[in-house]
């Protein structure tokens, strides 16, 4: 019983060979990665290399189309489930830019997801108190004022707290994998620590993953990665350890990705 | 009226007419009074089960520096139409909030006419519109400022909410004016829902007809909020996107 749920356990996520396009043009060409649980994994690469497109590939966007490849998440055909299947099988994606959703509250829209979320792994829905608990301490753990939580999903959030707010509602979720699009753009030093330091919190366990999609090493002094890949032309071109994104910072893709 | 109107009417140009033989010739229309100083309201939910044809025609007075406030939810039957006549005199205040929701083959319309017949009255109309499936929503309303309706302050408002390829919405706000100092506002827009938004709100664990639900009920919230009927306002709008999503 224990070694063989042992294994699907460890190895988290594993693309083999995706191809994805965006209105006909191809993105993705080609590329492979494998997280294990208890692992975190920085993709850095200059603008266009299809960083966003991985992550919205990963999570379902529409219109991102994977025309060869496979992805296999937990044991399951990632690439078979809707986005919110995948949300519920433990997949999170923190979005580069957060949406704005007016006359939804984030406490209504958050309870409402993570109760979807239950349901469809057969757990029973979170009650309003508890809830509400688990709500509040997540933004005090983030520093964002849980009065916020009460407003309408984004909408009037600086960009700095549109970004904690994305980790609050990784808190809240508490997801197995975590795909972070450029978590760290937009934030003062203040911010990317307390980012940075949730991220730590809540997903640096020996059965979860993270996958931070980032242009700069600066998160990576907070959010130490095992692995760092540099992705070029849609496809990884380079892996090695955290040495690799400083050495990234100082010789520029170019460089590396040549 | 005795004989049935036609698309020429235009009070019944976006109607369905061969519903309405069904019930014509229609009954008289409610009388709404409101003395003058007094304030009065009135919440109407038509939520008749699927088939039916409802037809609810006002005359409504606002008298000398009266208010009358209407909120209503539009949402049932084959045929709904909701029709309003709504005169206003001195100084006197009207307001609508008003929600419609068309699915399947339903057409649900609102038809208003707001006569500012004396100076200094104010008129306000908030309509949110949602058509899904083959529904068809529409709002005919027309502002008319008589010689002497001096000051007239009236609005329009008048968003509507596409989900499928085959709904419609109409929006056709008409101003009538013979005054020279008023102010009469109007608006309409129609739209979809927000790709990016129900993407994000699936990607959170809603499944897509929840996450529809969320943002309509969204659109369509601030129109009731802090109303004394706000919950059955919520209950009929919620069984009416139940059906629809």
């Amino acid at each position: 019983m224990t070694s063989p749920h042992m294994t699907t356990e460890s190895k988290m996520l594993k693309i083999e060979n995706i191809h994805a396009e965006v209105d006909g043009k191809p993105i993705l060409k080609g590329l492979s990665l494998e997280l294990k649980a208890g692992e975190v994994h920085a993709i850095m690469g200059p603008n266009g290399a299809g960083k966003s497109t991985l992550g919205y590939v990963l999570a379902g966007r529409p219109g991102y189309e994977v025309t060869e490849g496979s992805a296999v998440f937990d044991g399951r055909d990632l690439l078979e489930m809707a986005p919110h299947e995948r949300a519920a099988a433990g997949l999170f994606l923190g979005f580069q830019y957060p949406v704005e959703i007016p006359g939804v509250s984030n406490l209504q829209f958050l309870r409402e997801a993570l109760n979807a979320q239950r349901r469809a792994r057969g757990q029973e829905p979170l009650s309003g108190g508890d809830f509400i608990k688990l709500a509040r301490a997540q933004a005090n753990a983030l520093g964002l004022d849980p009065e916020m939580l009460k407003r309408p999903v984004n909408v009037g959030f600086s960009g700095g707290e549109k970004k904690r707010a994305e980790m609050v509602q990784m808190g809240i979720i508490d997801p197995k994998l975590a795909i972070l699009d450029e978590t760290d753009s937009g934030l003062d030093i203040d911010a990317l620590r307390a980012v940075g330091a949730g991220i730590n919190a809540i997903m640096r366990k020996p059965d979860k993953a993270v996958l931070l999609i980032t242009h700069y090493q600066r998160l990576l002094d907070y959010v130490r990665p095992d692995f760092v890949h540099v992705l070029a032309g849609g496809r990884i071109v380079r892996s090695g350890g955290p040495e690799l994104a400083h050495q990234l910072e100082a010789e520029g893709y170019t460089e590396i990705a040549a | 009226m005795s004989t049935l109107p036609t698309k020429r009417d235009e009070a019944w140009r976006y109607s369905d007419l061969k519903a309405l033989e069904r019930i014509w010739p229609v009954p008289v229309p409610d009388k709404v009074i409101v003395p003058a100083g007094k304030a009065e309201r009135l919440s109407l939910v038509q939520d008749a089960p699927t088939g039916q044809v409802v037809v609810r025609d006002f005359t409504i007075e606002v008298g000398v520096g009266a208010s009358f406030a209407m909120q209503l939810v539009n949402a049932g039957g084959q045929f709904g139409r909701i029709a309003l006549d709504v005169t206003l005199y001195e100084g006197a205040s009207f307001e609508l909030d008003a929600a419609m929701i068309a699915g399947g083959e339903q057409t649900i319309e609102l038809v208003t006419i707001v006569r500012h017949f004396e100076a200094n009255a104010t008129s306000r109309q908030t309509v949110r519109s949602i058509a899904g499936g083959k529904g068809t929503v529409s709002y005919v309303g027309k502002v008319a400022v008589s010689r002497d309706a001096q000051k007239t302050d009236a609005s329009q408002s008048v968003k509507a909410m596409l989900l499928d390829r085959g709904a419609t919405a109409n929006a056709k706000p008409e101003l009538e004016i013979f005054a020279d100092d008023v102010k009469c506002a109007h608006g309409a827009t129609v739209g979809e829902l927000d790709a990016q938004a129900l993407f994000y709100l699936a990607s959170r664990g809603l499944p897509q007809a929840q996450a529809k639900a969320l943002l309509l009920r969204a659109f369509v919230s601030g129109l009731f909020d802090g109303s004394p009927d706000e919950e059955r306002f919520t209950a009929a709008i919620d069984a009416a996107l139940e059906t629809l999503l």
